[in-house]
């Protein structure tokens, strides 16, 4: 009988390993019980008057987990922002207060965090998460919620259709912005096939969807479709079966880290074919990683990596290098990346409309509460010309991205590393 | 899928699996002694890899000083984690430490992201130089590191196993915890040393990995799921069959990316690992329950 036992066990423990996984590999438990972490600073003991009623704000981001690289510069550039703001005496007087949460890049997590962000904390409005997979489900909670989120993450599918998604905005470009400028960079240099690897997260699925769409319109073909799980150990195997393929350039989708891992794995299995990358993978981590194997890697991704060199008469050009100068000087050279910019921009985007919100609500009541947040998903959907790092954002009922494509700097430029630096690959 | 591919993918295969024959051993050899299924052996790799790269890229000490301290360190870890958190649970049921140890697992990885940070670290090669060529397969040195490694490893606990009083006394409690207390075996000495020589080859695994993939603190949690996959195989007994079932592993996934077409994608690479260790399972559970008839 004990035999049995043990074989069933065995079994049990097998599911019961594989789910960990599926939940979140490397999901940090113990953090799921949410402790506010770097709450704005400067914030006065709250009087009588209404003018000095702290606006709160709420945010999910990844501080960490898998995607914590992106996280943390998100985190870091909320805390910055509080303190700018709250030193310079507030929006009209009222201290900003930031609800900084971790949902370690887990879904579910995520939703949790959101509704005690809700429920128990009375934001005004929710800022990220992080990750595409959380991301998707605090935007489904969003709508039934009535609250205001902007969202942090690359998919469109956070802000699409528009009449699903009608409280949900998002700061980042989409991954179809992205390809609008990668894939004919790709077609310039006379490949017309390529082989493309993901990874099997949220955000390498819909990148495989926005390439496998778009690939059509630029008449490129894609040779072979690899993926691979965040935990792997080696690419070597999904590489190899590239190529036995006739593709001419490699594409891969991820953040940095299995990115790093395909460009090291390339290099050791002499693949020499130009490589392109996704956007998600703009941070120093990428080079620290891979080291020389990252050199010759093309990405398309917002003009903060660049911001030194971008032209003085471009709008962004204020907006980039303060957000640069301003953050460097915090966390060090070189640490600021597009992520950061997201929640810059993300934030940029909500004071203003804070700043016009009726003084005569009264924020502790629960119907004045709601209509502070219906007003303030109107006044976001109203935002006019922002020059913000990841582009010039003008929002729409029918847009809740609002990034201009039609601007003649352009928004997204074309990035290569060479010798471990970002260089900026004009055309 | 040409000849070179095919002795691409089976060295892929060989390495990646040699890693998860490690993080099996270590597995085995605890269940076999105390009947737990350790889910803290994923940090043991982690620590390893983690502490080698302290000591190689910050301490600068000389990389087979650093390799041997690190692996010493992870031993008393798990030598620590045993007398505070399994000894100390006394009565405890089996199921009760296991969840025990899934306890520990997570305190370690938050020690040691408060430690090391979230960021991936790498150590240098053993031995530095490009890829070999060999019949067409690109290998990396670190690569035959690995692999020798684990060949090495196994036939050393297999040796001590055999042919030392500590090792056959550890057999002995595998086989009947019962008898070999009647014969005078203390188990919970047993039982510590099967956690040290777990800790050991953990650690080990994860000092010759850190130099081909970046390990960060979460790194063990996905290999002790390919780890407990080749100790599954093995029976969570015999420390030959989990090697060869960690290899067989790595060599399945990499082999089923290069028979992979059309909308059978690389995607399907762990449904297929899966779907054999749910055979060897199925195959096994027959096998020891017609054991149970005849006895």
């Amino acid at each position: 009988m004990r035999k049995y036992f043990k074989s069933s066990l065995f079994v049990l423990m097998a599911i019961a390993l594989v789910s960990m996984c599926a939940i979140g590999c490397g999901s940090k438990e113990e953090k799921a019980t949410p402790t506010p972490t770097a709450t704005a600073i400067l914030t006065p003991t709250p009087t009588a008057t209404a003018a000095t009623e702290t606006y709160k704000i709420g945010a999910i981001v990844a501080l960490t987990g898998t995607y914590a690289n992106l996280g943390i510069p998100e985190g870091n550039t909320i805390d910055m922002f509080v303190d700018q703001i709250n030193a310079n005496g507030g929006i009209n007087g009222h201290p900003l207060e930031v609800i900084v949460y971790d949902d370690g890049g887990v879904a579910s997590t995520a939703a949790t965090l959101a509704n005690r962000l809700l429920e128990q904390d009375n934001v005004l409005a929710i800022i990220g998460p992080t990750t595409t997979g959380s991301s998707i489900g605090v935007a489904d909670f969003a709508e039934v919620n009535e609250i205001p989120l902007i969202s942090m993450c690359g998919a469109i599918s956070i802000v699409t259709p528009v009449e699903n998604r009608s409280w949900s905005f998002k700061t980042p470009p989409s991954e179809y912005q992205v390809l609008d400028m990668l894939f004919p960079y790709i077609v310039s240099q006379n490949i017309s096939k390529i082989a493309l690897i993901h990874s099997t997260s949220g955000w390498g699925m819909a990148g495989k969807a926005a390439c496998t769409a778009e690939a059509a319109k630029f008449n490129l073909s894609i040779v072979d479709t690899q993926s691979y799980a965040p935990e792997d150990v080696t690419m070597q195997s999904q590489l190899t079966h590239i190529q036995g393929t006739d593709a001419q350039a490699v594409m891969c989708w991820d953040t940095e880290k299995g990115s790093a891992l395909v460009a090291m794995d390339m290099k050791t299995l002499g693949i020499d074919l130009p490589f392109f990358c996704s956007h998600g993978i703009a941070n120093k981590g990428y080079m620290d990683q891979a080291g020389d194997a990252a050199d010759g890697t093309v990405i398309a991704a917002g003009k903060i990596l660049i911001a030194n060199e971008v032209e003085e008469d471009d709008p962004q050009k204020d907006v980039l290098t303060q957000y640069k100068a301003d953050y460097e000087a915090i966390y060090g050279e070189g640490t600021a990346n597009t992520f950061g910019g997201h929640a810059l921009d993300a934030l940029n985007i909500l004071v203003p409309v804070l700043e016009n919100l009726d003084e005569n609500l009264d924020l502790t009541q629960s119907d004045d509460l709601a209509l502070a947040r219906a007003d303030i998903r109107d006044g976001i959907e109203q935002t006019t010309n922002y020059a913000g790092t990841g582009g010039i954002y003008t929002m729409s009922p029918t847009d809740h991205l609002g990034i201009q494509t039609n601007t003649s700097y352009g928004f997204i430029v074309l990035i290569k590393v060479l010798d471990g630096q970002w260089t900026w690959l004009k055309e | 899928m040409s000849a070179e591919h095919f002795f691409q993918y089976l060295v892929t295969g060989l390495y990646q699996g040699s890693i998860y024959a490690l993080v099996g051993l270590g597995f085995t050899m605890i269940y076999a002694v105390t009947q737990i299924i350790n889910f803290a052996q994923g940090e043991f790799v982690m620590l390893g890899g983690m502490l080698s790269f302290t000591l190689i890229n910050s301490a600068k000490l000389p990389m087979p000083l650093a390799i041997i301290l690190s692996v010493i360190a992870t031993a008393i870890i798990g030598g620590i984690m045993y007398l505070l958190a399994i000894r100390t649970a006394k009565k405890a049921s089996i199921v009760s430490l296991i969840i025990v140890t899934i306890g520990v697992s997570i305190f370690i990885r938050g020690i040691a992201s408060e430690i090391w940070g979230i960021e991936p670290v790498h150590t240098p090669a053993f031995s530095s130089g490009a890829p070999i060529l060999f019949w067409g397969a690109h290998i990396q040195r670190q690569e035959l590191w690995i692999i020798g490694t684990t060949v090495v490893a196994t036939i050393l606990l297999h040796l001590f196993l055999r042919y030392t009083m500590i090792g056959k006394a550890l057999k002995a409690c595998s086989v009947n915890p019962e008898a070999a207390g009647l014969v005078g075996i203390n188990a919970k000495s047993m039982a510590l040393i099967a956690f040290f020589i777990a800790a050991i080859l953990g650690s080990i695994g994860g000092v010759v990995l850190a130099p081909v993939l970046p390990i960060s603190y979460e790194t063990g949690v996905g290999l002790a799921l390919r780890g407990f996959i080749a100790a599954s195989i093995g029976g969570f007994q015999s420390p030959i069959i989990t090697v060869v079932g960690g290899v067989l592993l790595g060599i399945v996934e990499s082999i089923a990316i290069g028979v992979s077409w059309g909308p059978f994608s690389s995607a399907y690479k762990d449904v297929i690992a899966l779907l054999v260790l749910l055979a060897i399972l199925l195959i096994r559970s027959g096998k020891l329950a017609s054991e149970e008839r005849a006895s």
